[in-house]
This record gives C-alpha cells, sequence and structure tokens, in this order.
C-alpha cells in the first residue's frame, strides 16, 4: 500500500509544504540570517554579526535598559497572571462539577470572553477601566501597575472561561468511585481534594499552566490595544517591545529581529521545560 | 453503601445547591457586565460616555421621573453611533473580509493538512519524518520571529490580497493542523484503508472516501480552533495585508483608533458592538462543538 500512496505526494503533501515552505520555513531562516545583518528590507542586507545583538542592551556604549525592563515586566506578568487565571478557573470549576441548576448555563457565560478576541476585548475594557478611573483623575496609563492590573484583569475575563473548560472536563474523568471510596474513609473535602483530586488532575494542571505561561509570554493584541506600551514604554511586553522596535523607528529593524530570536528562544526553552515535566509526571503516575 | 453516599450527597446538594445557584447567578450577570455597558454606551452620546458609563440618563432617579426621563433623551442619541460607525470603518466590507479570510484558511487547513497528514503518517522515510518534525518544531515558534520575513515575502510574492493571506495562513498554521491530524491517523487501523486500496480505490478515492469522514472530530476540533486563531488575529493581517483596501475587523477596530486623531467613543462603541454580535450568535449556535473542540484540543495540544 506505501508504494501506491508514494506516487500521489505532489497531489497529497506539495501544497501544504509550499505553503509551509513559505509562511514558515524560509521566513524562520532568514529571520535567523538577518538578526546579524543591518537591513531595512529583506533585500538590501549588510552583514554586521552580533552588533544587533549587542544594541539590544547597548546604544552608544551607554546601558539601554529598555529590553530588561520588558523582559522582567513580562516575567512578572505572566506568572502573576498564570497563579491568578490557574486558581480561580480550578475553583469555579469545582464548583461547578457539584451538580447545581443552571451549570450549564454559567459554562456557557463563564466561556464566552474568551472567543472575543484581543483587540476588541481591550477596548471594551479600556473605556470601563477609563471611566471609573477618570472619578480619580486617572488613567490606566497613569503608571505601570495601574497597566499591568489592568492587562491582568482583561486576560483573566478571557482566560479563566478556556481553563475552567478543561477542568471541569478534568474533573469529571476522575472515577468516582475514587472520590467515595476516600469520603468512606473518613476522608474530609479538604484531605479529599488533596490526596486525591489534585493528584489525579496533575495532567490537566499541567496543560494549564503551560497555555497561560505561553499566553502570557506571548501576549501582543491586549498590550497593543489596552496601553499601547505607555507610560513612555514602560508597559511594554516582550512581543510588543519587539513590534516597537522593528516597526517603531528606522535604522532598528535588524535589533527587532535579534530581540525576536531571542524571545523565540525564551519561548522554546519554556516549552522544552514544559515538556520534560509533563512527561516525568506521566511515568510516576 | 452506594445508596446511602447517594443520600448524603443529594442533602448535601439541597443545602447549598440553591446558594450556590444564586451567588454563580449573580457572578455570571456580573461577567457579561462589560458587554451589556458596551451595548449600553452604543446608544450614548459620545460626551457622556466617560461621564455616566453606568446609567442611561444623566440624572438619577431619585431627581423625580420627568427629570430622569429628561436626562434619558439628553444622554441617548439612538443609533447615530452606528451610522458614524459604518461610515468611518467600511464595517460591513470588513466583515466580508473576515469571514471570507476565515473560511478560506479553515478550508484550506482542514484538507490540505488533513491529505498531508495522511501521507507523512502512511508512507515511512527520511523526508516524512522531516515534515512531521518541522511542523512539531513550528508550534514553537512565536509569530515575532518570522513577522518581518513573513510580510517581506508575502509582499513579493504578491499575496497581500485576501486570497493570498489563504496561502499564508495555511503555511503557518500547519504546524498544529498537520500534528492533530497525525495523531489521530496513527489511530485508526491499517485494514480498512487495505481492504479499500484492493477493492480498486486509488489513493485519492480511499482517503476522500474512507479516511477523511473517520477524521471528523479532529477535522471539527481542528476547524474550531483554527477559525477561533484566524477570525480574531490582528498582526498577521495587520502585516501582511494591503490594509488600504482590505481589512479585517480587529484591523478595523484597531484603525479606527489611530487614524481618526481624537478617538470617537461613540463610534467605537457601535463597532464593539457589531463585532461582538456576530460571535455570540455563532457561539449559541455551535456552542456544544466549540466546547467538545477546546476540550480535544487541549488534552492533545
Amino acid at each position: 500500500m506505501e508504494k501506491a500512496i508514494k506516487k500521489y505526494f505532489p497531489i497529497f503533501v506539495l501544497p501544504t509544504l509550499l505553503a509551509f515552505t513559505i509562511g514558515f520555513i524560509v521566513p524562520f531562516v532568514y529571520g535567523i540570517f538577518l538578526s546579524f545583518c543591518k537591513f531595512t528590507t529583506v533585500t538590501d542586507w549588510k552583514w554586521t554579526g552580533i552588533k544587533n545583538y549587542t544594541r539590544i542592551f547597548f546604544v552608544n556604549g551607554k546601558l539601554d535598559t529598555t529590553f530588561i525592563h520588558s523582559l522582567w515586566y513580562t516575567a512578572l506578568f505572566t506568572i502573576v497572571s498564570m497563579l491568578v487565571i490557574n486558581v480561580i478557573s480550578f475553583a469555579i470549576a469545582m464548583l461547578l462539577t457539584k451538580g447545581i441548576r443552571g451549570t450549564n448555563i454559567f459554562r456557557t457565560v463563564f466561556f464566552m470572553p474568551n472567543l472575543i478576541g484581543g483587540i476588541v476585548l481591550s477596548y471594551i475594557w479600556l473605556m470601563i477601566f477609563n471611566s471609573v478611573l477618570a472619578d480619580f483623575s486617572k488613567t490606566i496609563i497613569s503608571t505601570q501597575w495601574y497597566a499591568f492590573w489592568g492587562l491582568i484583569i482583561v486576560v483573566c475575563w478571557q482566560q479563566i472561561g478556556y481553563m475552567m473548560i478543561i477542568y471541569i472536563a478534568g474533573i469529571q474523568n476522575i472515577p468516582g468511585e475514587l472520590i467515595e471510596a476516600a469520603m468512606i474513609d473518613g476522608a474530609s473535602a479538604k484531605q479529599r481534594l488533596r490526596y486525591v483530586i489534585i493528584p489525579m488532575l496533575m495532567p490537566t494542571i499541567s496543560t494549564c499552566t503551560f497555555l497561560t505561561l505561553t499566553n502570557g509570554f506571548k501576549l501582543f493584541d491586549q498590550n497593543l490595544a489596552l496601553t499601547g506600551g505607555n507610560p513612555a514604554k514602560m508597559s511594554q511586553l516582550l512581543a510588543l517591545n519587539i513590534y516597537d522596535t522593528m516597526y517603531g523607528t528606522t535604522g532598528w529593524q535588524g535589533v527587532g529581529q535579534a530581540k525576536a530570536v531571542i524571545f523565540f528562544i525564551l519561548v522554546a526553552v519554556i516549552a522544552l521545560i514544559q515538556n520534560k515535566l509533563t512527561t516525568s509526571k506521566e511515568v510516576q503516575g | 453503601m452506594a445508596k446511602q453516599s447517594e443520600q448524603v450527597n443529594s442533602a448535601r446538594r439541597a443545602k447549598h445547591g440553591g446558594i450556590l445557584t444564586a451567588v454563580f447567578a449573580v457572578l455570571s450577570i456580573a461577567w457579561i457586565a462589560p458587554i451589556l455597558i458596551v451595548f449600553l454606551n452604543s446608544f450614548k452620546r459620545k460626551a457622556y460616555i466617560f461621564k455616566y458609563p453606568f446609567s442611561i440618563s444623566t440624572k438619577s432617579i431619585f431627581d423625580g421621573f420627568d427629570t430622569w426621563k429628561a436626562g434619558i433623551e439628553k444622554a441617548m442619541c439612538g443609533i447615530l453611533n452606528y451610522k458614524n460607525a459604518l461610515k468611518k470603518t467600511d464595517f460591513f466590507n470588513c466583515f466580508g473580509v473576515s469571514l471570507f479570510i476565515t473560511v478560506g484558511s479553515v478550508l484550506a487547513i482542514i484538507i490540505c493538512c488533513s491529505m498531508c497528514a495522511w501521507y507523512i503518517t502512511r508512507v515511512h522515510n527520511m523526508l516524512t519524518k522531516g515534515i512531521y518534525v518541522l511542523c512539531l518544531f513550528s508550534m514553537i515558534v512565536p509569530f515575532q520571529m518570522v513577522m518581518f520575513t513573513l510580510s517581506k515575502f508575502a509582499n513579493i510574492l504578491h499575496l497581500a490580497t485576501p486570497w493570498g493571506i489563504i496561502i499564508v495562513y495555511l503555511g503557518f498554521g500547519a504546524g498544529l493542523a498537520v500534528f492533530m491530524f497525525s495523531g489521530f491517523i496513527k489511530s485508526i487501523s491499517l485494514e480498512i484503508e487495505e481492504a479499500s486500496m484492493i477493492d480498486g480505490c486509488s489513493p485519492l478515492q480511499t482517503f476522500f472516501q474512507v479516511v477523511f469522514p473517520i477524521l471528523k472530530p479532529t477535522t471539527v476540533t481542528i476547524a474550531i480552533l483554527e477559525a477561533m486563531w484566524v477570525w480574531n488575529d490582528y498582526l498577521l493581517p495587520s502585516l501582511v495585508l494591503n490594509v488600504n483596501k482590505y481589512r479585517t475587523i480587529p484591523i478595523a477596530v484597531q484603525y479606527l483608533k489611530q487614524s481618526h486623531g481624537q478617538l470617537d467613543w461613540g463610534a467605537m462603541m457601535a463597532v464593539l458592538v457589531m463585532a461582538i454580535v456576530p460571535i455570540i450568535i455563532f457561539y449559541m449556535a455551535c456552542q456544544k462543538y466549540i466546547i467538545e473542540g477546546v476540550i480535544a484540543g487541549a488534552v492533545k495540544g
């Protein structure tokens, strides 16, 4: 059978492979190459070695902290959003699996914001934040911390429903006998949660942790629409910082591309660590 | 024993169920309140949106009914914001572009990637293995890594149109789709396909008449995940498309802010409502598939 299929390569694989080459392989390889060049478009480039990478941190021999600032701002944002989203969505999922009346409606409502895209979502909240803060003569971009918590609220509203759905599916997969057995053995609600439910949910928890981590790290639309990186680039997350470097000032495209390579390496490292942790947990389970 | 615990369960449900339902009812309303507020404000004069964001009148109802009613007339402006919004964004056109790109990309991804996945799972050589690994790899690459080069290449290849961007989406979305289809195809037993080949079906017939129908659950999952991504995507189309000619809804919303000096919040509210309503209708219609798709996608991804 394999032989018969083999001849059909041009029909089965070629369209995808061509698009994949245009949409991913060539831009990726060329992107790495360009991070070592000075360029304004893809055709006029001049090899400059690692100069782009040093220019991320040093401008005219002086330390430039913009990128470092956005690095730790992003890290902090990612960790806080991950914790808040997972804790709340897990709590809601636990309550919505008790079989109370109206469960389906509540599930539907909580999930809904997830379908609304980041740009639209952010303008909804920009209006609400600014009209509330106007009473205190502030705006969402008064300080970087207003922007920070604003962004946290927006991503929570967007992602809690999504994670809740995944947690609910995970909780419903736990065999009822297990919990019943624990109850008969006299385990309290707290003990059942600690020793039965959470260990059984480990795969789900790691999925949700990973999703919220990468979502937080790669966040762009909400950042662009809600704060635009203001005040004075202080609320720029990494993705927006790269975009701003690349398209904000001419002559800096190379530096932007170099930042993108660093960004890619960071994302890849998170993904690899996550992958390692999940596989080792699954072996134990 | 089972009966006893059932009784315990139902007793507990009766004890807390009512309170929990009430709490969640309040929470649910709070949860969709932002959407309701936008809906309310889309009919309000723009000068009053930030002054009285949460009420329908400029006066309190305690000032007397007639004053309150006059306040409503002062605050509300009917569909004026919608007229402005349609003029400023050419919304229906944007809606058409968004719909075309989303449907086109999802169809292309489903058909091309399922075929590709079947081929690379059934034929074993270095090339197919290489394609699989590359697809896996592409899933962890953030868009910022390729955005500059991709948008320039798309320009050179004349892909800056709604037709062209479908190819870009097929290329950039192929990783996830091929990965998920392959995972499912590996679990299908070979005998069915072999039987149909022995009966004289060509590989194409075998794929579309035998394999593709079996793939349906995965197809639905991928269609939903990719549709959610493409419909809401801002950065890729804003860089690839010729935005003076073609705008998707997210681009229209973002450009409303950028290109008209002082942002017209009345028009913005109207655009937001027009952007949200189709999504809610779609959600209500396909809720079951969307939620199942999300669960399946999370488990496999």
